[in-house]
C-alpha cells in the first residue's frame, strides 16, 4: 500500500459513530423466566427425562390400569385363585404362557381348570386379578405420597416464611419448637400415631405430616435469611412494598426452587413410609389395596407363588428410583452454584 | 464448647420427656386391650388384673408412676410375656439388633467410601456412572423389598444361605446385606460431592504441581480431608438402619428389638410399645448428639452456637 492510495480514502470514513446509550443495556440472551430456565437445565439431563417419562406412564397407568384387562379388582372368586401371570402373545414364547412349578413339576392351571382368561399377572389367593390390584394399589400409593408431600409444602413453607421473616423473637421460639420437634424420631411417631388413628389413607397422611413438614420448614428459613437483606428487597420495601407482597410476590418466587426440590424427594420417602407400615402391619387395611399391601400379602405366600411378591416388588422400585432420578435432576437444575 | 454441650443436653433431655408423655398419653387412647382373651374374663377377673398392672388407678397418677419409673430405669413389664421387665426384654433382645447394626455400618460405610472415591477420581467416565447408578438403587430400593427378594433368591431358590433362622454368623449375612445398602448409598453419595469440592481446591493443584500422581494427592490429600465431613450423615444412618432394622429382622426372623416391637403392636403388649418406643428416641437422640458434639470437636471450623444464625 502506498502513500496515493491512503489519501483517497474519503475523510466521511474518519467521523466517529454515533453513540448508542442502549447498547451497553441491551442484553444478549433472550430474558428467560424461572421454569424456562429451570427447564432448560433439566433437559439436558437424560437420567431426568427418561424418569420423567416414566413416571408419566406409571401415573397414566395408575389412572387408566385398573380398567385395562377387564377384571375386578376387588371381586373375589376361589376358583381362579393363585394363578401364574399369563400374557396371551408371550405365551407362544414360553414364558408368561400361565405354567408354574408344583412340587418340582411343571403344571398349567389354567389347562387343568379350564379357565379361558388371561391374567396378565396372575391371581391372589382370593382370585383377584392381580394387574388390577397392582394398578389400584399404585394410584393409592401415589395418591398418599402427593397428599403427605403438598401438606408438608403447605406448612412447612408458611412456618419457615414466618420464622425466617419475622426474626427476633418469634424466630427464636419458632426454632426452638422445631428442634424439639425433629429430635423425636420421624418413625416413632408415624407409629404412635397409626396405633390410634384409624388406619386409612387419611390417618396415615396425617401421621406423616405430623413431623414431615420439619425438613422443608428449615431449608425455607434458611433462604429466607439469606434473602431477606438483599436489595431488591430492602427497594420494593423503600418503594412501601407491604410485607405480605414482599413475602408472596418477591421472596417466595424466588424460594420456589428449593421448594421444589424438597417436594420431589419428599414424594419418594412417604411412598417408602406407607408401604413400610403396610409391610409391618398399620398400613392400610384390606380390602383397599397399597403397593405396601400387596407386597406383604404376596410376601406371605412368596415360596410358592413369587409373582405375587415380585410384580409390586418390581414397580414400587421403579417408582422410588424414579423419583429420586427427577429430585436429584431438578436439584442440579434449580442450584444457583451451577449457573453459568 | 461446654455451654454448647449442656444446651444440647437439655434439649435431649425436654425431647425425651415430650416423647415419654406423648406415648404414655397415645397408649391410654389406644383401641383394643392387651389381654387377648378378654370376652372370656369376668369382671372380677378383669378388675384383678386391672389391679395387678396398676390400671385402675387415675390416670395422673399412673402417669407420675410411670414417669419415676422411666428415670429409675424401669420400664414396666410386659402383659404378654409372663411379666416380664420390659428392660430385660429388651437387653435380651439388645445382641442380635447391635451386631447386624454394627455389621451393615461398616461394611456400609467401607463400601460406600470406596464407590464415592472411585467415581470421584473417575468422574465422568463408566465408574462414576456405574457407582452413581448403584448409590441410586441403594438409595431408594426399600430394606424390605431387597430383604425379601434375597430371601427369595438366595436363600429359597439357590439355597445357599439361611432362610430365616438366628445361629452362627452365616445366618447374618443376608440381613446384613439387606441393612447395609442404605448406608452404602449414603456414603457414596456423600464421599463424591465431597471428593469433587476437595479436588478443585487450591491445595490440591499445590500437590500435583509439586509431581505427586493422582493416587497419591487422592489418598494422602484429599481423600482425609473429605472425610471429615462423613460424620455427618452418620445420625440420618443410624435413623435409617434403625427403620430397616425392624422390617429385615421381621423378615429373617432374627430375635432383635425390631422383631419384637412389630410383634407387640400387633399383641397391643403396650409396656413393650412405650419402652421400646423410648428405647429407640433415647438411642437415637443420644447418637446425634455425639456425632454433633464430635464434629465439633474434629472440625474447628464448625460454629458451634446452635446454628441461630
Amino acid at each position: 500500500m502506498n502513500r496515493e492510495e491512503i489519501k483517497e480514502i474519503p475523510k466521511e470514513q474518519f467521523e466517529p459513530a454515533p453513540i448508542d446509550h442502549e447498547a451497553g443495556e441491551r442484553l444478549e440472551k433472550p430474558q428467560l423466566s424461572f421454569m424456562k430456565d429451570a427447564w432448560l437445565r433439566v433437559r439436558k439431563n437424560k437420567a431426568a427425562i427418561v424418569s420423567l417419562i416414566i413416571l408419566a406412564l406409571i401415573v397414566i397407568m395408575a389412572i387408566i390400569g385398573p380398567h385395562l384387562s377387564g377384571h375386578d379388582g376387588y371381586e373375589q372368586d376361589v376358583a381362579k385363585s393363585n394363578l401364574p401371570p399369563r400374557v396371551p402373545v408371550l405365551e407362544n414364547m414360553g414364558i408368561f404362557d400361565g405354567t408354574q412349578k408344583v412340587g418340582g413339576e411343571e403344571v398349567n392351571k389354567y389347562e387343568q381348570m379350564n379357565i379361558e382368561e388371561y391374567y396378565w399377572f396372575g391371581t391372589d389367593s382370593l382370585g383377584r386379578d392381580l394387574f388390577t390390584r397392582v394398578w389400584l394399589g399404585t394410584r393409592v400409593s401415589l395418591y398418599i405420597a402427593v397428599l403427605a408431600a403438598a401438606i408438608d409444602m403447605l406448612v412447612g413453607v408458611i412456618y419457615g416464611l414466618v420464622s425466617g421473616f419475622k426474626g427476633g423473637r418469634t424466630d427464636n421460639v419458632m426454632q426452638r419448637i422445631l428442634e424439639v420437634i425433629s429430635g423425636i424420631p420421624n418413625l416413632i411417631v408415624v407409629i404412635l400415631m397409626l396405633l390410634i388413628l384409624k388406619p386409612g389413607i387419611m390417618s396415615i397422611t396425617i401421621a406423616m405430616v405430623i413431623t414431615g413438614w420439619v425438613g422443608m420448614a428449615r431449608v425455607v428459613r434458611g433462604q429466607v435469611l439469606k434473602l431477606k437483606d438483599q436489595e431488591y428487597i430492602l427497594a420494593s420495601r423503600t418503594l412501601g412494598a407491604k410485607n405480605n407482597r414482599l413475602l408472596f410476590k418477591h421472596l417466595l418466587p424466588n424460594l420456589s426452587g428449593v421448594i421444589i426440590i424438597n417436594t420431589m424427594f419428599t414424594i419418594p420417602s412417604a411412598i417408602f413410609f406407607e408401604a413400610f407400615l403396610s409391610f409391618i402391619g398399620i398400613g392400610l387395611q384390606a380390602p383397599s389395596a397399597s403397593l405396601g399391601t400387596l407386597i406383604e400379602d404376596g410376601y406371605k405366600t412368596f415360596q410358592f407363588l413369587p409373582h405375587l411378591m415380585i410384580i409390586p416388588c418390581i414397580l414400587i422400585c421403579v417408582i422410588l428410583i424414579v423419583c429420586n432420578l427427577i429430585g436429584d435432576g431438578l436439584r442440579d437444575a434449580f442450584d444457583p452454584k451451577m449457573r453459568d | 464448647m461446654a455451654k454448647y454441650i449442656t444446651k444440647r443436653i437439655i434439649y435431649l433431655i425436654i425431647t425425651l420427656f415430650i416423647i415419654a408423655s406423648v406415648t404414655f398419653f397415645l397408649m391410654k387412647f389406644l383401641p383394643g386391650t392387651p389381654f387377648s382373651n378378654e370376652e372370656r374374663l369376668t369382671i372380677e377377673q378383669r378388675e384383678i388384673l386391672n389391679a395387678k398392672y396398676g390400671l385402675d388407678q387415675p390416670i395422673p397418677i399412673q402417669y407420675m408412676n410411670y414417669m419415676v419409673n422411666i428415670v429409675k430405669g424401669d420400664l414396666g413389664v410386659s402383659f404378654q410375656f409372663e411379666n416380664q421387665p420390659v428392660m430385660d426384654l429388651l437387653m435380651n433382645r439388645i445382641g442380635p439388633s447391635m451386631q447386624l447394626g454394627v455389621q451393615a455400618m461398616i461394611i456400609g460405610t467401607i463400601i460406600g467410601i470406596a464407590l464415592g472415591v472411585l467415581a470421584a477420581m473417575f468422574q465422568n467416565t463408566w465408574i462414576d456412572y456405574g457407582s452413581t447408578f448403584l448409590a441410586i438403587l441403594g438409595k431408594s430400593i426399600p430394606s424390605f423389598v431387597l430383604a425379601a427378594l434375597l430371601q427369595y433368591y438366595i436363600g429359597v431358590k439357590l439355597g445357599w444361605l439361611p432362610v430365616a433362622s438366628w445361629n452362627g454368623f452365616s445366618s447374618s449375612i443376608l440381613p446384613t446385606i439387606a441393612l447395609a445398602c442404605f448406608p452404602i448409598a449414603t456414603a457414596a453419595r456423600f464421599m463424591r460431592t465431597e471428593l469433587i469440592e476437595v479436588f478443585g481446591s487450591d491445595y490440591i493443584t499445590l500437590a500435583k504441581a509439586k509431581g505427586n500422581s493422582r493416587g497419591e494427592v487422592a489418598v494422602k490429600h484429599a481423600i482425609r480431608n473429605a472425610l471429615i465431613p462423613l460424620i455427618t450423615v452418620l445420625g440420618p444412618m443410624a435413623v435409617g438402619l434403625m427403620t430397616g432394622s425392624m422390617v429385615v429382622e421381621k423378615v429373617f426372623a432374627v430375635p432383635g428389638i425390631g422383631e419384637q416391637f412389630v410383634k407387640s403392636i400387633m399383641t397391643n403388649d403396650f409396656p413393650i410399645i412405650m419402652g421400646t418406643t423410648l428405647f429407640f428416641a433415647f438411642l437415637l437422640t443420644v447418637i446425634i448428639l455425639i456425632i454433633d458434639i464430635l464434629y465439633g470437636i474434629i472440625d474447628p471450623r464448625i460454629r458451634l452456637n446452635g446454628g441461630d444464625k
